[in-house]
């Protein structure tokens, strides 16, 4: 194989999209999925109504380089920080989590120092989190 | 079973799931790390039954198969899943669907699935997706189950990966003569007719059991099983899942496996001999040379193959 091929081999970046908890909506993940499929991601899609454990194993499963996780019931602060502690416990620690959705600025420094990486609230682009996403992935080896 | 003292064989026989995952990655990836460990990943197979899931989009594949996976773990049996869905040929990227259906077995340790995207492939599975499911096979699941994306006439690649092909119709999808035309059915061990609650479903059934009967692609063939499944409450998916532990029992004669095996390698065989070719030293001289009309491609790939 040539270094050329090796060089411009730049490999899709995997993100897992869920929804933890009871909330029923979900325009926002599906926008979302769709935008980043847009931008060259491929996205895994759960669906709703997911554990942290479900989302944890579907996470391990699919050997994510992000997982994003939509929340708006409130329950953020039960669900997110179970779901990063899964994630580490099962050896997923290179793996990005972030969060979007409706959530307190009091509660954004919490789920931070609790491992959440970022938290996109009502009004980010898609571009944006794009953007966070390719700057902040691990870098396969 | 043996690993040879592999230490990522040994982890995937015991089942350790992270390993086997990052593994895939490394795969799809054409990581040029996988190369060395192809011989023992391929020596290390246990024989597991590698089952094509094929048909058009919204036939109910993916329901249809997590009905399948909940019926073989009944059985005591480990299920592994491949899931293809289509790779944007303008941006790469994918949307991986065929989860959202299987969630509940997501925390059962001897359920493995991973969503895979297409990455330009055609035929509806990945070019890379023989290679994992020969580490599925490795890691003792059996069977294991690849769901092409939704197929349209000509997806046929995964029934030269698959030992037994199930292809997935749904009710009024169209006349006798879909039924006799070259292609997907063609391909098929085992028809599964979904969605068996709707209207015209045991009608879809009758004429494609009657059209197949009068004349088989593969001439020496029985004209396949067709069943009726409704995937959502599970009706006939026990059936189905007997029909194809039935059909790999009659498909495992000496004679078959290594006719299947050979058919199956040649595919992969000229992939990688191509991607050889596209990086050997005479490549884009020759190339040029096409382009520049001084050579026809003919005579071109003799003289790349040394003829």
């Amino acid at each position: 194989m040539s270094d050329e091929r090796a060089t411009d081999r730049s490999e899709p970046i995997r993100v897992i999209i869920a929804k933890p908890g009871l909330d029923g909506h979900d325009r926002g993940a599906k926008v979302l999925a769709r935008g980043l499929r847009d931008e060259g991601f491929e996205v895994i899609y759960t669906g709703l109504r997911q554990t942290p454990e479900m989302i944890a194993d579907a996470a391990e499963q699919e050997d994510v380089d992000i997982v994003g996780l939509s929340i708006l019931s409130g329950a953020h602060m039960a669900l997110l920080p179970r779901t990063v502690a899964l994630l580490r416990e099962r050896g997923m620690d290179d793996v990005l989590v972030a969060a979007g959705g409706i959530i307190p600025d009091a509660d954004i420094v919490k789920l931070k120092e609790a491992g959440i990486a970022e938290i996109f609230g009502p009004g980010t682009s898609i571009g944006q989190i794009a953007r966070y996403f390719r700057e902040n992935a691990r870098r396969r080896s | 079973m043996t690993s040879g003292g592999d230490p990522l064989l040994e982890q995937l026989a015991s089942g350790e799931r992270l390993p086997l995952a990052r593994l895939l990655t490394r795969i799809e990836n054409g990581d040029p790390s996988v190369r060395p460990l192809l011989p023992s990943l391929f020596a290390a197979g246990r024989g597991g039954h590698v089952v094509g899931i094929t048909g058009p989009p919204g036939s109910g594949k993916s329901t249809l198969v997590n009905g399948l996976i909940g019926e073989w773990r009944r059985r005591g049996r480990r299920v592994g899943i491949l899931a293809v869905d289509p790779s944007s040929p303008y941006t790469r990227g994918a949307i991986l669907g065929d989860r959202i259906r299987m969630m509940e077995h997501a925390a059962d340790r001897d359920v493995f699935m991973r969503s895979m995207a297409s990455r330009g492939e055609l035929g509806g599975i990945a070019a890379t997706t023989w290679i994992t499911a020969a580490a599925l096979d490795a890691a003792g699941y059996d069977p294991i189950l690849v769901e092409t994306v939704g197929a349209g006439q000509s997806e046929v690649e995964v029934a030269r990966l698959a030992e037994t092909t199930v292809v997935v119709e749904a009710p009024e999808m169209g006349d006798e003569v879909q039924a006799i035309k070259a292609g997907l059915l063609e391909v098929a061990d085992i028809i599964a007719v979904n969605k068996g609650d709707r209207p015209g479903a045991d009608r879809a059934a009758r004429q494609l059991r009657a059209m197949l009967s009068t004349a088989g692609g593969r001439v020496e063939r029985k004209p396949p099983p067709v069943l009726v499944t409704t995937a959502t409450d599970g009706d006939g998916v026990a059936a189905l899942a007997d029909a194809i532990d039935a059909h790999r029992s009659a498909a495992r004669t000496p004679a078959a496996a290594r006719e299947r095996a050979i058919s199956q390698v040649r595919r992969a065989l000229a992939d990688l001999v191509a991607e050889r070719a596209a990086g050997s030293t005479g490549w884009n001289e020759v190339a040029r040379a096409v382009a520049a009309r001084e050579l026809d491609p003919l005579t071109a790939a003799e003289r790349l193959m040394g003829e």
